[in-house]
């Protein structure tokens, strides 16, 4: 794999030279090694990522071990897996047995898991190499990867902007053309809305699909992994490797029989489908993301699909409704870091003290922010009014996309409001900030899947995200009306057109 | 208000760890008093991405607990109870709230008395913080130590309405709740090891009024005696205060054993907001029908079952009322788990009283033992016992042997021992032969020299070596004097 090429030309994701999915075959066949394939990663990252930031950690020694042992796997006859060789970056907030897993938070300083990830577990099974833990908004907390310990991300298409978040760190580094696949999660958007800014795939699965088991909670709820890649199918393919039941996650959901295949799902079309392009989803978004959507309609249309309007007022009030659930289960899933077991410790003359000198120095301002926010909406005498609320909303939220989907198949709508906003514009506005998860949060508070397509590129040339969104368990149509749009999609913003690596691209014209 | 009669009103709420092999929420062992830190792992420690996974043993207690009890079994929901405290890894308790798996229900207690049972939930224990230095509290201590292998251990809390009158009848709720709590498996009943902890709350108020006072809740209490000393005490403190025109505060009390006091922990005013919501990393947990049904016949016999199967037995023997001090003894057989040995020995021909009063006393005094005992050789031992064959304390020395080899044929033993009774034909004949032998002694205590009956007696043992049966011996003598 080359350093990100500059040529503006589109790379063909998953069929390109830089595809999982053909890396995964030259290598099981032997054309390639994994550990040829790794090394061009890894310098790839040496080079271009001090100017991007994307990797908080590299594990350069354990990922060329790995290649080394897919390697040996193909050599001696062995099944290598479906990923064999494929580079991947995790999201840090994913544990790493033995490697340091942060969330990006000073609290976590110093910790490093005694145990992988479920999806971590799943992914060395199936012979893709972890080559390093990707920067993110503090334990997720966040729309642009500025709110994290170790400083921002940068957007790959435009140094100055930020590349959303919270997963900007894995959304930049497969923009970035660092690795073609990566993990990240998705509470209230934090897969979707990066991927939107990055010009690349992002997905976030159905509630209970992927297990959660070494995932570092923020909303339990809400928190789902999913794939970043820089194709509709590279993206199926890795749902399909870290999906299905696990024991250790208690909402993780049993698996179907025959168990879906997502990958065959790509191929499948839209003829037929019926397609609502959801008024909510655009209301509020700028002009040149409204256009896009309104593109990516008559696309699908003419691909064969149905296509009508659709209005579901109830997604208006999903964006409170999450501002009180996520840092409800938040305040309570960060009382841990406290100073006694692990991380960082600031010493008091007590227990109380040194708790509460701990977490003052550990967490971030928007972390603190979300705890007195959730502490406050679960206290006694106002837990009816917020959290118990909160949920009333939640179940109408529901009943709400079932309505829609007696109506259409798929929903249609933008990821995020606008293409991605200059580093520290919204820092000071927390409620900006919030507003860019708008046309995502639906999808997290009913527990459904839903995917952004990059579709071509706004006013300013950056990339917008087109998503679409299915009802529970609906991957396979999710994925087969994505690559639909995959293949209409108009040049620009995709993957493959991020500026070259320190060439500062374009100064953000035009916002 | 001097003069006035006052009442005692007590709740109690019961914690009882769970006897099960593994945590509620993970795969390490639930071992009491092994090396600190030994039973831990990501999830039980609340290391960040851990996830909790509910034990089903845990739950099929609970449910024993609960039919045992007489409650419902409800569809329930976990919620986190959220408090900062060092021995709770996740600095939330996974616990029931609103929605416990067992609600309503009553316990009877040995002398009739119905105590309401409110609920017994599921929740996780805690992990077990040493103050270092200073007096051992937290207030003062130089340093603390944790030790989490009790953390996420499994708990049923059973909490009581407020029926309860008096020290003495808490005193017996707790015993007999823990003599139920043994008796379904659930527990193994060591409050010294803290597998039953009790809270109560107390408050008083003029006799016959119907209205509760204002409660105080106490904790630490760690055994029958503190729990019954602490009631009084505080009690005796609420009325103080009343008849003295004060009025008694809400408040969380610490028992002291070693000063007989209570002391305030926190206010009301203080108390925690725990800020409870539904635990979203479980989901709720709805036992069906067909295991509930399975739960509740797999039950057996309760204590209070097996205290009037007992006493069925004296009743039907025939042989007189039942004195109080055998109703003791068969509350202490049934606590000890050995009236199924009684039982059987009955049931195979041994007489009732007989087989209770070597239970009781021989057999409870090695209760592990006893279990090991098998039921053929105890009912033959007592049976022998019941037919003269044996004396009582030959019957307590071969039982003791008995015990100590787990078992072996009583009347072999007693052989050995020389315990078998002298037959009536072989006590004439030695005895015929002794006196053949001296004629000049004879001759002297037939003429009345009742110094002579120890040399007659004592050259007989000689002769008979270990069958020799004193009483029949001077008994066989007697009836030649009277001939001669």
């Amino acid at each position: 794999m080359s350093a990100p090429r500059g040529d503006g030309t589109r790379e063909a994701g998953g069929d390109g030279p830089a595809g999982a999915l053909r890396i995964a075959a030259a290598v099981r066949a032997g054309e390639r090694s994994a550990r040829s394939v790794v090394e061009e990663a890894l310098s790839a990252v040496a080079s271009g990522d001090s100017d991007l930031h994307a990797f908080v950690t590299v594990t350069a020694d354990a990922a060329l071990a790995a290649a080394d042992e897919v390697d040996r796997a193909v050599a001696e006859g062995r099944d290598p897996g479906p990923l064999a060789g494929v580079p991947v970056a995790l999201k840090d907030n994913l544990c790493t047995r033995g490697v340091p897993t942060t969330c990006a938070s000073r609290i976590l300083e110093g910790w490093r898991p005694p145990y992988d990830a479920t999806v971590v577990d799943r992914l060395a099974a199936a012979g893709a190499v972890a080559v390093g833990k990707t920067n993110m908004d503090e334990f997720a907390m966040g729309s642009s990867t500025e709110n994290s310990c170790f400083g921002p991300t940068r957007n790959p298409h435009d140094r100055t902007r930020v590349p959303g978040g919270s997963s900007g760190g894995s959304a930049a580094a497969v923009a970035a053309g660092f690795v073609p696949l990566a993990l990240g999660s998705d509470t209230g958007g934090s897969i979707r809305q990066p991927a939107a800014l990055c010009g690349v795939v992002g997905m976030k699965p159905t509630y209970g699909l992927v297990s959660r088991y070494g995932l570092v909670a923020f909303a339990s709820s809400l928190d789902q992994i999913g794939p970043f890649a820089t194709s509709v199918a590279d993206a199926a393919h890795l749902l399909g490797v870290i999906a299905g039941h696990d024991r250790a996650d208690s909402t993780s959901l049993p698996d179907p029989d025959p168990r879906p295949d997502f990958a065959a799902s790509v191929g499948r079309g839209v003829e037929g489908r019926r397609v609502g392009l959801c008024l909510e989803l655009v209301e509020g978004c700028a002009p040149d993301v409204v256009a896009r959507v309104r593109r990516a309609a008559e696309d699908l249309e003419a691909a064969g699909a149905e296509v009508s309007e659709i209005s579901v007022p109830e997604f208006r009030l999903g964006l409170s409704a999450y501002y009180l659930i996520a840092p409800a289960e938040a305040s309570s899933n960060l009382a841990r870091y406290d100073g006694v077991r692990y991380g960082l410790r600031v010493d008091g003359p007590d227990v109380a003290a040194m708790n509460t000198a701990t977490r003052t120095a550990g967490f971030g301002p928007e972390v603190k922010r979300r705890i007195m926010l959730g502490t406050y909406a679960l206290s006694a005498g106002y837990y009816d009014a917020y959290y118990g609320k909160a949920q009333r909303v939640r179940t109408l939220m529901v009943e709400a996309f079932a309505r829609a989907y007696r109506q259409v198949d798929v929903l249609l709508g933008a990821t995020a409001p606008s293409t991605a906003f200059p580093i520290g514009e919204r820092v000071d506005d927390p409620l900006a900030m919030y507003m860019s998860d708008v046309c995502t949060i639906p999808s997290n508070l009913a527990g459904h899947p839903a995917i952004s397509v990059p579709y071509g590129a706004g006013d300013d040339g950056l990339p917008v995200g087109v998503q679409v969104l299915a009802p529970a368990l609906g991957e396979e149509l999710l994925f087969s009306v994505a690559a639909a749009l995959e293949a209409a999609a108009p040049a620009g913003g995709g993957p493959g057109a991020a500026a070259p690596v320190g060439s500062g691209g374009p100064e953000g014209a035009g916002r | 208000m001097s003069g006035t009669e006052w009442e005692t009103v007590v709740g109690l709420e019961v914690h009882c760890e769970l006897k099960t092999a593994t945590k509620l929420f993970c795969g390490c062992a639930n071992s009491f008093g092994d090396e600190p830190n030994t039973n831990v792992c990501p999830v039980c420690l609340g290391l960040p991405g851990s996830l909790p996974v509910l034990n089903e043993g845990a739950v099929e207690r609970a449910m024993r607990i609960g039919a045992a009890l007489h409650c419902e079994v409800h569809p329930s929901v976990f919620h986190r109870k959220n408090y900062f405290y060092p021995d709770m890894p996740k600095d939330y308790q996974i616990s029931q709230y609103d929605e416990p798996i067992n609600v309503g229900g009553w316990l009877d207690l040995p002398d009739g008395f119905r105590v309401g049972i409110v609920r017994a939930h599921l929740e996780e224990d805690t992990g077990k913080t040493s103050h270092l230095g200073g007096d051992g509290r937290i207030h003062g201590a130089d340093y603390s130590l944790v030790d989490y292998n009790r953390a996420g251990v499994p708990l049923v809390e059973i909490v009581s309405e407020p029926d309860i009158r008096s020290a003495a009848q808490a005193r017996a709720y707790a015993s007999e709740l823990r003599a139920v709590l043994v008796a379904v498996d659930a527990s193994d009943g060591r409050m010294e090891e803290g597998s039953l902890r009790v809270d109560a709350n107390v408050s008083v108020r003029p006799a016959g009024s119907d209205t509760f006072g204002t409660r105080c809740e106490i904790k630490n209490l760690n055994s029958l005696r503190s729990l019954g000393r602490a009631i009084e005490h505080e009690a005796a403190r609420q009325v103080a205060l009343l008849e003295s025109g004060e009025a008694v505060v809400q408040q969380t009390r610490h028992w002291d054993e070693a000063a007989a006091r209570t002391v305030p922990l926190r206010s009301k005013e203080e108390a925690f907001d725990y800020r409870y919501f539904p635990e979203p990393d479980l989901v709720p947990l709805a036992p069906d029908a067909g295991w509930q049904a399975a739960v509740a016949g797999s039950l057996g016999l309760l204590p209070a079952q097996r205290r009037a199967r007992l006493l069925a037995l004296l009743d039907g023997a025939g042989d007189g009322e039942v004195s109080a001090a055998q109703a003791d003894q068969v509350s202490a057989v049934v606590d000890q788990g050995l009236d199924d040995l009684v039982v059987a020995a009955v049931s195979g021909g041994a007489p009732a009283r007989l087989a209770l009063a070597r239970a009781a006393n021989e057999v409870a005094a090695d209760v592990e033992a006893g279990r090991r005992l098998p039921v053929a050789d105890f009912t033959k031992l007592v049976s022998m016992e019941g037919d003269g064959k044996l004396s009582a304390s030959q019957s307590k020395e071969v039982l003791g042997e008995l015990l100590g080899a787990g078992g072996g044929d009583p009347e072999a033993i007693a052989g050995q021992r020389g315990f078998e009774a002298m037959s009536a034909d072989s006590v004439v004949a030695i005895v015929n032969e002794v006196v053949a032998a001296h004629p000049d002694e004879w001759g002297r205590f037939a003429g009345g020299d009742q110094k002579l009956m120890g040399f007659f007696v004592g050259a007989i043992r000689e002769r008979a070596g270990s069958s020799f049966d004193g009483k029949a011996v001077s008994a066989e003598l007697r009836r030649r004097l009277q001939e001669a």
